[in-house]
């Protein structure tokens, strides 16, 4: 079992490291949207500083929606998704092999580069240190809530707008706590608790999601 | 070995067949011949657990297929149509990501063997997006010379976009497979040149033809 995890996780990379521009749309994305802001909103210090969690992590959530429907879509094409239900092995084991894949390219990507774009902000040290493993926390949730949705609208016309309207409801607490957390710790409360709720997402999502991940999957191929 | 019974397939609103039934047992070739649009590839993939039949039921040793289904996963090699290739990766990439899910051992060694049993050897190191359509189908039909010692093969349009060289090789190969206690299913529109004990025969169009009749 973990040898096919091992092996979808591989294969995946692989794809991705030859079709580099895909991870740095999303990437570019991130940067572009975030660095947009201070230059509409002025320099006044204070203000950015108040503005920054809710811009970076909403600006994070949907540079990964971006990569959502490249995570199924194109397996479902070729055919090789249908070998991948005809594995022999747990769907449910492949399936965990392309989430983790996906957030390697789309989530962690988000994740070093959030620091450096905190700075535009004026954020001080500790409330970008929270940033980090807040989006660190959050982003395998997008992953993993993202990849139901994608399984869902699998072959559905229209799905890029289909999986936003499915997704975004449940990014919705990700969201508060992961922004809510940083700006805790600018207030100078704490984030504890805002990391440690996140933290029960995080472990609901690795339980749930990628079984609900391999119905959807089974049923769409139908 | 393997054992439908009563299977009926249903499209949106078109009935493709009801009640068919047959029994592939070591060594047997069944072909599955139709118009378009009889229902072949669905019955393919109903036969594979991809598709669950509207009525009806797949025993695999006995056993409903739905069952235990990575069980009878293991037992299976399927090819479609779609040729189930990456653009971007190698064609020896390609195969031992397969040969890989399919449990098999995803050695270089090995999975070269099987390409050069197609002949495409020499594409190995290439993308599969610069193959032509025949040598794409050439290293789907690899996997199969991966998979000698698993028994049942479903194959859909196997000899579609192949050359003669290639159409012989396949033949051989299915041979060998059937001799040595194998089963195929495969739908085609050429006559193939199997030798094999017994060769079944599910006509789709007279299926559906009797039923109406009677």
């Amino acid at each position: 079992m973990i040898r096919a995890l091992a092996w979808v996780l591989r294969r995946d990379l692989l794809l991705a490291f030859r079709r580099r521009g895909d991870v740095v749309n999303a990437l570019v994305f991130f940067v572009i949207v975030v660095s947009l802001f201070p230059l509409g909103v002025g320099p006044e210090a204070s203000q950015l500083r108040n503005m920054a969690p809710g811009v970076l992590w909403v600006a994070a959530l949907l540079a990964c929606m971006l990569s959502l429907a490249r995570l199924f879509a194109p397996d479902h094409q070729d055919g090789t998704l249908e070998q991948m239900l005809l594995a022999g092995e747990p769907l449910v084991i492949l399936v965990a092999g392309k989430v983790i894949s996906h957030w390697l390219m789309s989530g962690l990507p988000l994740v070093l580069m959030a620091p450096l774009l905190g700075l535009q902000f004026d954020l001080p040290g500790d409330a970008l240190a929270v940033l980090c493993v807040s989006l660190l926390i959050g982003t395998p949730v997008l992953s993993l809530i993202g990849a139901v949705g994608a399984a869902l609208t699998l072959g559905v016309r229209g799905s890029g707008v289909l999986v936003a309207l499915l997704v975004l409801p449940l990014y919705v607490p990700v969201l508060i706590f992961g922004a809510g957390a940083v700006g805790a710790t600018a207030a100078g409360t704490g984030a504890e608790a805002h990391l440690l709720l996140l933290g029960g997402f995080l472990a609901l999502s690795v339980v749930l999601a990628p079984w609900a991940c391999a119905a959807a999957l089974r049923i769409a191929m139908e | 070995m393997l054992e439908a019974r009563q299977l009926e397939c249903t499209r949106g609103e078109r009935r493709l067949f009801s009640k068919l039934s047959f029994r592939i047992g070591s060594g047997q070739l069944l072909r599955v011949v139709g118009a378009n649009g009889s229902g072949k590839t669905s019955l393919l993939r109903i036969m594979c657990g991809l598709v669950a039949p509207s009525a009806g039921e797949l025993r695999w040793r006995g056993r409903s297929i739905r069952a235990e289904r990575e069980e009878y996963s293991r037992n299976l090699v399927f090819i479609g149509h779609l040729n189930a290739l990456k653009d971007d990766l190698t064609a020896l990439e390609n195969l031992q990501v397969a040969a890989a899910l399919a449990g098999m051992s995803a050695e270089p060694a090995s999975v070269m063997a099987g390409l050069a049993r197609f002949g495409v050897a020499h594409c190995a190191e290439l993308p599969a997006k610069v193959l032509s359509q025949g040598q794409r189908r050439r290293v789907a039909l690899s996997r199969l010379a991966l998979s000698p010692a698993v028994p049942l093969w479903i194959l859909d349009e196997p000899f579609s976009a192949l050359d003669v060289g290639a159409v012989i090789e396949l033949e051989r190969l299915l041979a060998a497979h059937l001799v040595s206690g194998g089963m195929v299913v495969l739908t085609t529109h050429q006559e193939v040149q199997v030798v094999a004990h017994a060769v079944l025969r599910v006509d789709l169009d007279a299926h559906t033809a009797a039923l109406l009749a009677a």
